[in-house]
């Protein structure tokens, strides 16, 4: 098949509370079948924005003004309220920021991770339980028995975000948007989730928009990456092309501005206020609003 | 709560129980007023009622009273009402099956409209009926249990006389009743016509109890769930299909519920203290309306009676309360 799985065209935003300020400014990108898509950028970057829009969950504080968003060739913006409900939860789905407040503090994980199977396929209780059990097998949770009789205040931080991803791809879904979903968590488990998510995601042949803004977690992970800045796509490539050849200044700045591993002492670079000036006269912002 | 926190809390009620009976019985020989004053003819002479005061013992030294009243208490003997002539046990045993039901009533009243308005609220944010509902619900919470008592004795009790105004039950009737809570006896032996009758006299002291803590149980839980609602775990119920009302009641209710039952706790006990004015209002032949005789008639061993089984229900309620809200979240159950 030649259509991509997700193509936005054109896609722009305004926040109405804060006087009409553009969010997003004529954003396009495609997703092929089973990509992994890194959408990056500081905050107000509008990746968030994004992840929000393809899960139709956008605050009423955000008014798409134009473009779409076309998943399997149907236009989510347009879609009436049922239809759309369909595909959610379902053919898309969402690995939650932060673990902490993702599960329910009141229900059993067997509850909380059954609801899709249960509401979305159908299933009887047994059935579910057996596929729960499954699930946790494939997140690589040990005594997933007594896991699933447990509460999310028994189990810790990294235990309960391989509870999500088990969640998140329940229902073999064909995209999973995946909201920060390490930012949480120790460095050493942040590294097994992200594993985790790509393995999960090539068993599925799932798709992930990994929303973040942190690159080194995109060369980890992503096939291809999204640079956005105010708004506005800076940069879109195959991750290694973006991460050794950047083409803007902006990206340069970035890939200079993390942390490198090889050279503790060479301490960080903050992005020069040049690349700023740049940035937003390219866009056509007056001054820089954060 | 464990069992050993409960046996504390036990423990705790015991003191606290010891320490209202010595203010109880301290504070009213404070007050002035004479108890035998009340009882004596205006005939009497002075030897008439120095040796009625030997009688109830009230010539003894105040530790000497408390010892005997407390020591008789300890064996479950409350003594004699002095105005009734009567067991003060007997007659709060009498009383005080009338005040529960009441009581009882107006929480599950309050609490069950209190809950499905806040539920209703709930699912219609954002829409034109959330700040009107907020908004009657201030006019509400503004309004104190005896002035509801007063409005709807004139509302529907005079204008539009659909409830009896005062008393429990028709005497009319003249059912036979072997305990005294009415109201339970006459739904379990199906004794339609009394049960109708017995609704029929406590809707208005109820809603006049019942209608302030349903206010105070919509503000506070309708916050608690809007706290809820915008937490992740209901969104992502929210995408996997749940829906709105399974949302609030399963998703949000049980983390949100914590504040108002703590809430309802206290206004329990605050209700039952309001039972005394509007038992009175309505005739209702509670232990409220007999402690207001009991003052009145400076009917010393029957208010100290009184004031312990009260204070014996207030901490009851709390306890209760926290095995409740410890059942109700799992981790404030694991913590202790």
């Amino acid at each position: 098949m030649t259509q991509p799985l997700v193509a936005i065209e054109g896609l722009s935003a305004i926040s109405t509370r804060d006087g009409g300020a553009p969010v997003l400014r004529d954003v396009s990108l495609t997703l092929e079948k089973g990509e992994v898509r890194g959408l990056v950028g500081e905050s107000g970057a509008g990746k968030s924005t994004i992840a929000k829009a393809l899960l139709g969950i956008l605050p009423s504080t955000v008014k798409v003004t134009g473009g779409f968003i076309r998943f399997e060739g149907r236009d989510l913006l347009a879609m009436p309220r049922r239809e759309l409900s369909d595909i959610m939860g379902r053919d898309i789905t969402l690995i939650p920021q932060d673990p902490q407040t993702a599960l329910n503090p009141a229900r059993r994980i067997e509850a909380q991770l059954t609801d899709g199977l249960r509401l979305k396929l159908g299933m009887g209780k047994g059935q579910a339980h057996e596929r729960a059990l499954q699930l946790l097998d494939e997140v690589q949770i040990r005594n997933p028995k007594r896991v699933l009789a447990a509460y999310p205040h028994e189990l810790s931080g990294g235990m309960r975000q391989r509870i999500l991803i088990a969640s998140a791809f329940a229902l073999n879904p064909k995209l999973v948007v995946a909201d920060e979903p390490t930012t949480a968590l120790d460095v050493t488990v942040q590294k097994e989730i992200l594993r985790l998510i790509r393995r999960m995601q090539e068993a599925h042949g799932t798709a992930v928009i990994f929303v973040t803004h942190d690159l080194g977690v995109v060369a980890k992970i992503c096939d291809r990456v999204t640079l956005l800045y105010a708004g506005k796509v800076i940069e879109d490539g195959a991750t290694a092309d973006m991460l050794t050849q950047p083409k803007h200044i902006y990206t340069s700045a970035l890939i200079a501005a993390g942390p490198r591993y090889d050279r503790p002492n060479a301490g960080l670079e903050p992005v020069p206020e040049a690349v700023f000036r740049q940035l937003r006269a390219e866009i056509g912002i007056a001054e820089r609003r954060v | 709560m464990t069992a050993s926190d409960l046996l504390n809390r036990l423990f705790m009620a015991v003191l606290t129980l010891l320490g209202v009976a010595v203010i109880v019985f301290c504070l009213l020989r404070i007050v002035p007023g004479d108890p035998i004053a009340m009882m004596i003819s205006p005939s009497a002479t002075p030897a008439d009622i120095a040796a009625l005061r030997a009688h109830y013992g009230l010539d003894l030294g105040l530790p000497q009273q408390f010892g005997i009243w407390f020591m008789d208490v300890l064996k479950g003997n409350f003594g004699t009402s002095i105005s009734q002539r009567r067991d003060v046990m007997e007659l709060i045993g009498e009383r005080l099956p009338a005040t529960l039901e009441l009581a009882f009533a107006a929480l599950v009243f309050g609490v069950l409209a209190g809950g499905v308005i806040a539920t209703l609220g709930t699912l219609a944010r954002r829409t034109a009926l959330d700040p009107a509902l907020d908004f009657i619900n201030g006019l509400f919470l503004a309004v104190p249990d005896f002035v509801w008592a007063l409005a709807l004795v004139l509302l529907l009790g005079v204008f539009w006389p659909v409830f009896p105004l005062s008393g429990r039950i028709d005497p009319t009737l003249s059912t036979y009743f072997h305990t005294d809570f009415y109201l339970i006896e006459s739904l379990v032996t199906l004794k339609f016509a009394a049960f109708g009758d017995l609704i029929a006299h406590m809707i208005m002291p109820m809603l006049a109890l019942g209608l302030p803590l349903a206010a105070i149980v919509v503000r506070t839980l309708k916050e608690a769930l809007a706290e809820a609602m915008v937490q992740d775990y209901v969104l992502l119920a929210r995408l996997k299909g749940m829906s709105p009302l399974r949302l609030v009641l399963q998703e949000a209710l049980r983390n949100a519920v914590g504040p108002t039952l703590t809430l309802t706790g206290v206004q329990f006990t605050f209700m039952i203290g309001g039972t005394v004015i509007v038992e009175r209002i309505f005739s209702y032949p509670g232990l409220g309306n007999m402690a207001i005789d009991a003052v009145i008639n400076r009917d010393l061993p029957l208010i100290q009676g009184i004031v312990l089984t009260f204070g014996a229900i207030f901490i009851l309620v709390n306890i209760l309360v926290d095995l409740i809200a410890g059942w109700l979240n799992p981790r404030g159950a694991a913590h202790g």
